[in-house]
């Protein structure tokens, strides 16, 4: 269940400047992802970082793992349900649930009801619970309503609209609006910021060449926009992207949103996440 | 038409590995149909086209709720203008019934407008064999018929083709100079083609949609030919699937508004041609001898079913347009009549699950066809149904049903969960190099692909410790 292993009290808020919502802190649960815990905490952390410094009291609970997209999306329901299951259990005390993520806040905002097709009462409690679950950025513009980040960046950044976050859940103006609030940023547009980076999941392992094709013509497009970093929300295309930029020797940074608007931009790894 | 859909991955990396194509598929890509829509759109105001979506949609779900009724309306209405109705059960019936009306009218050439049907049903191979000659006379089909291609792409069947490609076509078929500028190549074609027009006695249409209150088809062109086709010679046969019926001239008023848009970015078609029934006798010209084929080749077989949504599609080809796996390997890799999104999803409803395993498959799920859709057809969740009965069906590799059932097994025991992904993470961690990437993956070979530089991409190595890890470190205190 959602134990407050990691929240924050009353009393810090008060004094949070950030943050358009004084009164009662908001609980947030939040959902880190199973890519994200694996690959690359730092995002964990940011957006940790970003949601306190929003007022909010943050809790982690303890046996979240994966939400279940890799079987819905391969046609294999029973995997896809069972997770789920867990997934509403361990958020079911939690009154918002943000990810740092648009494909797996879209996996429970959009298709959670559509696995209890049969089941009435696990479809009302996945109702319920899409019903406050949030992509991070949406969540941070449009329910904490910021005015400001913690995070600096000085150049130019290029962002990257994933396709769950851009077409499931509307993330569009958000994580555009939350870095136009960062001293020293300036965004410059890439043509085909919308188009998919050819990431898809298991498509990237069982289409390679077609996946790689697709992700050529957007470090092709990132590479255009002359940025310092592409911004992006989703961490199974920051590895894609940045997998691919790196293989044509492009040293183009890759970012998530998370870490840009939290000034957590240093070297990904260990040092950056425990060294709080 | 054979599927050639199980050779889905040779065929788009045959696409891959043609300069040509590419380049045709990329001047398709950014100057193409999808930026027409997208002025045609904004044009027509984002919120009023939504709504206009939602109308289309409304309307193209009462026709499928009620088929059976309106397909009886439209041939009452239809046999009552002097026309014959007939259903074919398959396409194969189909070509048999269009043979059939060529013997007993003593056909010699059929003059052909746009039928992705007569592409299913093979029809240009079977009149041949029969001894009428078919002339296919919109311009793209006409370039790819003398090319002996198949349609790469459904509303501009040639898209592959670049204009060089053409003039050597043209110069090696009319056997007239070569010519390189648009405009004179296709007056070229035009003249070409007028003999043809004036010469044959049968002419083969598809049909947009029917309307059940007059009985009567529509196609939607922009050349002309169609009027054509449906008027000049003395037999006209539509052919055309059933779940094209629409139940009124106003229903169709609103589908006119939305499928030019759609397709090509045009407020409304050049040409919207009508046809009812026969010449009558105040008729200065039309057929003598009226034909609606209407097949139902798998299409019944969706009704009722969660693949039902599919049958609105009004083949608009806004799905491939906007498509990026479409945009990356063309229309023929998909192997069958119907490409890009909306053929992932009818080559295995129409042709066989096993027929095309990797349609469905062969998508990121990125969702840009579902939203450019008119008729809002939720593709990438019919591509998800269609994976997800692959897998009742057994049809997935042994390889991939293990391993989603280990992740999801262990991912459900928390403990265990966390025990593996702290030792996996290290181990990927010990195979990065100083960049910190990872080159070598054994189970996932298709993310770096072989080592060549076109192919797949490094993995960006973990952390070493994963994100619970590290937060209880934080817990504990420095
Ligand atoms: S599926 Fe939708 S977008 Fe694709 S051709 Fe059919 S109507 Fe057009």
């Amino acid at each position: 269940m959602c134990a407050d292993v990691h929240g924050t009290g009353d009393a810090t808020l008060a004094a949070n400047p950030l943050s358009a919502q004084p009164i009662h802190p908001m609980r947030v649960g939040l959902l880190v992802t199973c890519l994200v815990d694996m690959m690359r905490p730092n995002i964990g952390f940011a957006a940790l970082d970003l949601l306190e410094s929003a007022g909010c009291s943050v809790v982690v609970p303890e046996g979240q793992t994966c939400c279940g997209q890799p079987g819905w999306n391969s046609g294999d329901r029973e995997s896809a349900k069972a997770l789920s299951e867990k997934l509403i259990a361990e958020f079911a005390d939690c009154p918002w649930v943000v990810a740092p993520s648009g494909s797996c806040a879209g996996m429970v905002r959009t298709h959670y009801p559509e696995l209890f097709r049969d089941d009435p009462l696990m479809r009302e409690k996945a109702r319920a619970l899409a019903g406050r679950t949030w992509e991070l950025t949406d969540f941070l513009a449009n329910v904490a309503k910021v005015h400001a980040v913690p995070g600096r960046f000085s150049g130019t950044l290029t962002y990257h609209d994933t396709c769950s976050g851009l077409r499931e859940l509307g993330v569009k103006a958000q994580p555009r609006r939350l870095l136009a609030m960062l001293p020293g940023a300036k965004l410059q547009e890439m043509t085909g910021c919308e188009t998919c980076c050819g990431f898809g999941g298991t498509f990237a392992v069982k289409f390679s060449e077609i996946s790689t094709l697709m992700a050529d013509q957007k470090c092709e497009n990132i590479a255009a926009s002359g940025a310092d970093a592409v911004v992006l929300g989703d961490l199974g295309c920051m590895l894609n992207i940045e997998g691919r930029l790196r293989k044509r020797g492009d040293a183009t940074r890759v970012l998530h949103i998370a870490e840009v608007l939290a000034g957590d931009t240093g070297d990904t790894g260990e040092a950056s996440g425990a060294g709080r | 038409m054979k599927a050639q859909s199980v050779r889905f991955k040779a065929r788009s990396a045959d696409a891959m590995a043609n300069p040509v194509l590419q380049r045709n598929l990329g001047r398709f890509a950014t100057g193409g149909l999808g930026k027409l829509r997208a002025d045609a759109v904004a044009a027509y105001g984002s919120q009023a086209f939504e709504d206009l979506r939602e109308a289309a949609k409304a309307i193209r779900d009462r026709s499928l709720a009620s088929l059976d009724v309106w397909i009886a309306q439209f041939e009452q209405e239809a046999v009552r203008r002097g026309a014959t109705v007939l259903f074919a059960e398959t396409a194969e019936d189909a070509r048999d019934l269009v043979l059939e009306i060529c013997r007993r009218h003593d056909i010699r050439k059929a003059v052909k407008s746009k039928s992705m049907l007569s592409e299913e049903a093979g029809l240009n191979e079977a009149l041949a064999e029969a001894g009428v000659q078919p002339v296919e006379t919109d311009l793209g089909e006409y370039i790819i018929q003398l090319a002996g291609e198949a349609p790469s792409h459904i509303i501009a069947p040639a898209v592959h083709k670049s204009r060089d490609e053409v003039s050597d076509l043209f110069e090696q078929h009319h056997g007239t100079p070569r010519k390189t500028d648009i405009p004179q190549m296709t007056r070229e074609a035009r003249e070409a083609l007028r003999a043809h027009f004036l010469s044959g006695d049968l002419g083969i249409s598809g049909g947009n949609f029917l309307i059940a209150e007059t009985g009567s088809g529509i196609i939607v062109t922009n050349e002309g030919n169609g009027r054509m086709v449906t008027t000049l010679p003395r037999v006209h046969v539509c052919i055309t699937g059933i779940e094209k019926v629409i139940p009124t001239l106003e229903d169709l008023s609103t589908l006119l508004r939305i499928l030019p848009r759609s397709a090509t970015g045009q407020a409304i078609s050049n040409y919207a041609s009508f046809f009812t029934g026969v010449r009558g006798e105040a008729d200065a010209e039309g057929p003598e001898h009226m034909y609606f084929v209407l097949v139902d080749g798998g299409r019944t077989n969706l009704v009722g079913t969660d693949l039902q949504d599919m049958l609105r599609c009004i083949r608009c080809g806004a799905c491939m347009n906007h498509c990026p796996v479409y945009g990356a390997v063309g229309g023929h890799a998909y192997g069958w009549v119907y490409p890009g999104p909306m053929g992932a999803v009818l080559t295995p409803a129409y042709v066989g699950l096993e027929e095309a395993l990797d349609l469905p498959q062969a998508a990121t799920l990125c969702g840009a066809c579902s939203v450019v859709c008119p008729v809002k057809i939720p593709l990438p969740d019919l591509m998800r149904t269609l994976r997800e009965k692959q897998v009742e069906r057994g049809l997935r590799p042994e390889s991939e049903r293990v391993g989603l059932r280990l992740w999801s097994w262990f991912a459900q025991h928390p403990k265990l969960y966390a025990l593996a992904t702290r030792i996996a993470v290290r181990v990927m961690r010990w195979h990065a190099d100083k960049a910190g990437m990872i080159y070598w993956m054994p189970f996932a070979s298709g993310w770096v692909g072989s080592g060549k530089a076109g192919e797949g991409r490094f993995l960006p190595a973990p952390a070493g410790k994963t994100f619970r890890e590290l937060l209880a470190a934080r817990r504990r205190g420095p």
